[in-house]
């Protein structure tokens, strides 16, 4: 038994407990079980990696050991700042931004890599192609932060035939490739990431603000690859495992995201939603919307026996998941069933929705998924689409010119009664008029949502004291 | 302007045009009312609630001589004389079939505004009394077949042994034969209905009843709600549906009307058909009733001992809520004449629905109004594609699926051969890690098929933590002589750490915070 073989035994049971680690998140019951089974892999391969690490070590080990030591100083000050700090509306953001560090990384390692391996040509392409998919994901998720973090505008950029800059990118990159294996320089290696670094800009930007939950999703995946590359070119089994699970999970889940969407993944990576059908113009007003105020819609609830609420990114930005607690606990008191509607694309985040819920304590168990909740709306009495738009409009079942034709939704209109919670009457995020807004059924309560929501609250709770 | 809301004139009748909740809110519309003494005492409300809500209570004389008059039916010719020229008359007043009363109004230059001539548009919903009157009637209706008949309506399971429930069907699923399908089935019916227009299918099923098809007795729309006459086939095979019927119902609830008249649904021999003890009730009675054995306001029992219920006071047989629902229409009415809230009536004849309302202004007659298209109908039909057209798509789609699947399949067998070809060429510990990251890539995508929707965020960041193992890497770099290498390797590592940390934690924070329901 060597150090290498026992360090490489340590890196098949840290790969297995990221399989198990994985498999356990995909449910409620084990998901803590395998987050911890996680943690417990990654401590496992570091060590490892640390004793072998200082054994192969050129420099005197204990430099090379301080040097790691501060490393992961670093890392925990940063790392467990952010966790501990970060909003939970913005999730999205924090995990855009660190793919962009696995991806930095990878072009780093890629870099390093072949400064100081020999040059063949397996390893010459193993090194390109991490740092080239390691470059996208770098500025694919600044781009992504940015966009998240409204600090760049999410509307996509349209630059003039920007597959074709796409193609072209790809192209010159395999060209510079042939290129590096002929002469091992360092040029083309560098000309190469300048251009990945100016694809991953252009790929993200080009994608409106409606699809993020798809690209943070995808940038995942490609920070996935980015490490089984560098596994790759490093001979080392556990990154690629590790690289290539994350890789393929990250991709599923963009699968997952865009069957939700009724798209197919090349629409969504390559344009803005709505961009080619062209009938977002028609999306003028379309009769008639009737108001109501927070004290109806307190009658109404207290009269309902059942009630569903689809909440949407307004919620999130409207920060009203608090007192939709608030008043969700004490309907429940009062024996109305009330339960949630989520589609899988609400919000900018896969999973979004869920995750603030559950941030101001509501039961999982009554956060339903667009399949489970659909049939249930006819025998539903109220209604209340909070911040959302997109995903409750009927015109994308009965209007095949509809951009969104297609799209599963939320059927809320088939309830009693439908309240929508908006700001204004303006267009959601596809640009599209939303016909439910003029049905027979459905009532408009404009205002901020989360003021919105403590009004019917103070409502209620005067309304029992009064009954006192 | 004053409101005058009379006692109700028609001999029995119970309710009355203004509930003391109505008054609160025509008050707030910036009108006085005065409501005739003793108008709501049939309907359970007393003169003092009235007052209380802000009206004067006068007598008949006060109430008739009031800028606008409601009431529930066409008032006689007595009190239409009280009326003042210029004054409006707010009333159900059937203007199709009463021709000299419209003219009588013109003269006496009344305004008038028949109550019964809402068009049926969605706008106008909110007005349309005749929806009211058929709700509570077809609730109504129920009731009185329940007292009439033997027998519980829910199927009981007892020590006793167990009795089934009663089967009803309804005939016509307009609001009337809704609300009827909606009580009986509460009360544990089966609940069997029919309707010559197929689109109804769905409000039938959402009250709880069986919808009976049958296509060839069935209809198209109509541009304005109602169901149209009915070609001689499809009434002879609605009859034939009828008859089948009645033989295993144990009450029939009638609802048909087309324009105010009432066509013979249930013949002499399908009421000989039903077992005794069976019950018909008659929405129809007004218009002369569906069954031929109606009387009009009376109950019949048959030879074979079948009762048949023609009673045409249904609504005034629910004084108080029919009252209550009435008032409301009457101030949602009020609401659209006065859009200033000042108290004064704008009449706006370029409204539609007030439009289609008024019979009389100004000494002319104005019946009947132009038509108006209903908003309910598919107007979207006509211009939808034809089935020619969808034919067509759907089999372009089809093209384009299929060729799509060859492209698929000629890139994976392109891609397939590419990649054993590189393949072959690589030297064999290159092979190897190319197997385990190939497999690795499968056990990726099963573990990760059936995530919850609602964890989807946690995995992200999950694998997002787990991707920074890309640490290992950099930290095998790091112990390099070459200083480059080894800040290059640094900086690799210190970045990726955070992902490892940051990711890790936030996960189980975002973890921590699902909770199950207790």
């Amino acid at each position: 038994m060597t150090l290498t073989s026992l360090a490489q035994a340590t890196y098949v049971v840290a790969a297995v407990l990221f399989v198990l680690s994985l498999a356990g998140l995909s449910k409620q019951e084990t998901a803590r079980r395998g987050n911890i089974l996680g943690m417990v892999g990654m401590v496992l391969a570091l060590a490892a990696t640390v004793v072998l690490s200082l054994d192969v070590s050129q420099r005197d080990p204990l430099v090379t050991g301080l040097l790691i030591v501060l490393v992961f100083a670093i890392g925990a000050t940063v790392g467990v700042w952010r966790a501990r700090t970060v909003e939970m509306t913005q999730m999205p953001e924090l995990i855009a931004i660190l793919h962009s560090f696995v991806g930095l990384a990878a072009v780093l390692v890629g870099y390093n890599s072949f400064l100081v391996e020999e040059a063949d040509a397996v390893h010459q392409i193993e090194v390109f192609l991490g740092v080239l998919i390691g470059a996208v994901t770098f500025t694919g998720s600044i781009v992504a932060y940015l966009k998240l973090a409204a600090k760049m505008k999410s509307a996509p950029l349209m630059l003039p035939g920007r597959n074709w800059l796409n193609l072209g990118a790809l192209v010159a990159s395999a060209g510079l490739m042939a290129w590096f294996l002929a002469t091992n320089s360092v040029i083309p290696l560098a000309v190469m990431t300048a251009i990945a670094l100016a694809l991953g800009f252009h790929l993200v930007a080009a994608i409106g603000g409606g699809d993020m939950p798809v690209v943070v999703s995808m940038l995942n995946s490609y920070s996935g690859w980015a490490a089984a590359a560098a596994g790759l070119m490093l001979r080392n089994d556990l990154l690629i495992i590790t690289g290539a699970l994350v890789g393929s999970s990250g991709a599923i889940l963009s699968y997952i995201m865009c069957q939700a969407m009724n798209r197919s993944f090349m629409s969504v990576i390559l344009g803005g939603f709505g961009t080619e059908g062209g009938t977002v113009a028609s999306g003028g007003p379309q009769g008639e919307h009737r108001e109501v105020k927070a004290p109806e819609v307190a009658d109404l609830l207290s009269e309902a026996r059942s009630v569903v609420i689809v909440p949407g990114y307004g919620m999130a930005v409207a920060k009203a998941q608090y007192p939709i607690a608030d008043l969700v606990s004490r309907l429940r008191q009062q024996g109305v069933e009330v339960r949630f509607g989520v589609h899988p694309v609400a919000g900018r985040l896969p999973g979004h929705m869920n995750v603030l819920l559950a941030e101001a304590k509501v039961p999982y168990d009554i956060v339903l998924e667009m399949d489970e909740i659909n049939d249930d709306f006819p025998a539903t009495d109220v209604v209340l689409v909070i911040g959302a738009n997109d995903v409750v409009n009927p015109s994308a079942l009965d209007d095949p010119s509809s951009p969104i034709a297609g799209m599963p939704v939320l059927e809320v209109w088939k309830a009693r009664q439908v309240v929508v919670f908006k700001r204004s009457m303006a267009t959601g995020y596809a640009g599209v008029q939303n016909p439910l807004f003029f049905k027979e059924n459905t009532a408009m309560l404009f205002g901020d949502a989360k003021d919105q929501v403590e009004q019917i609250l103070a409502a209620l709770r005067s309304r029992e004291a009064a009954a006192v | 302007m004053i409101i005058g809301v009379p006692r109700e004139s028609r001999p029995g009748e119970r309710l009355v045009a203004a509930s003391p909740a109505s008054v609160a809110q025509l008050v707030k519309l910036g009108y006085d009312v005065v409501v005739e003494a003793g108008a709501g005492a049939r309907a359970s409300f007393p003169d003092e609630a009235y007052a209380e809500a802000g009206a004067t209570v006068g007598t008949a004389a006060n109430v008739w001589a009031a800028d606008v008059v409601t009431c529930v039916s066409t008032p006689p010719d007595k009190y239409l004389s009280k009326l003042r020229k210029g004054s409006v008359l707010v009333s159900m007043l059937a203007p199709q079939s009463s021709p000299e009363l419209v003219e009588r109004l013109a003269q006496r230059g009344v305004t008038a505004l028949a109550l019964d001539a809402v068009p049926r548009i969605s706008r106008a919903q909110a007005l349309d009394v005749l929806s009211t009157l058929s709700n509570v009637a077809g609730y109504r209706a129920v009731i009185e077949a329940a007292e009439e008949y033997g027998g519980m309506f829910t199927g009981q399971v007892t020590a006793a042994g167990k009795t089934a429930p009663a089967t009803v069907f309804v005939i016509g699923a307009g609001v009337a034969g809704l609300a009827a399908i909606g009580a009986a089935s509460s009360l544990g019916a089966q609940v069997r209905a029919f309707d010559v227009r197929p689109e109804v299918a769905e409000q039938i099923e959402s009250m709880g009843g069986t919808f009976v098809a049958a296509p060839e007795a069935q209809q198209e729309v109509s541009a304005d709600g109602y169901a149209k006459p009915l070609t001689e086939e499809q009434q002879a095979a609605a009859m034939r549906v009828y008859a089948a019927e009645a033989k295993r119902a144990d009450v029939i609830i009638t609802t048909a009307l087309v324009r105010g008249k009432a066509p013979i649904t249930i013949t002499k021999e399908m009421v000989a058909s039903m077992r005794p003890g069976s019950v018909v009730v008659d929405l129809g009675a007004p218009g002369g009733g569906n069954c031929e054995l109606t009387v009009p306001g009376e109950k019949v029992v048959s030879d074979n001992g079948v009762t048949i219920i023609g009673w045409t006071d249904l609504t005034s047989r629910m004084p108080r809520h029919t009252s209550q629902l009435f008032g409301q229409n009457i101030v949602h009415l009020m609401a659209l004449l006065t859009p200033e809230k000042n108290g004064e009536v704008t009449l706006d004849l370029e409204d539609p629905v007030v439009r289609g309302m008024t019979v009389t202004h100004e000494g002319e007659v104005l019946w009947p109004p132009p038509p108006v298209a209903v908003s309910a109908a598919p107007a979207a039909a006509p211009q939808g594609p034809s089935e020619e057209e969808l034919a067509a798509r759907a089999a372009a789609a089809e093209a384009a699926a299929k060729r799509r699947a060859t492209r698929r399949n000629l890139l994976a067998g392109l891609g397939a051969v590419a990649s054993l070809l590189l393949l072959a060429f690589a030297d064999s510990p290159t092979v190897d890690r190319l197997t385990v990251f190939a497999l690795a890539v499968i056990v990726g995508f099963y573990v990760i098929s059936n995530v919850a929707h609602s964890l989807h965020t946690p995995l992200m960041s999950q694998t997002n933590a787990i991707s920074g193992i890309i640490l290992v890497g950099a930290l095998l770099q790091i112990g390099s002589a070459d200083p480059v290498v080894a800040t290059v390797a640094f900086i690799a590592a210190a970045v990726a750490s955070i992902n490892i940390f940051g990711g890790f934690l936030v996960t189980y924070r975002m973890l921590g915070m699902f909770r199950k329901d207790v």
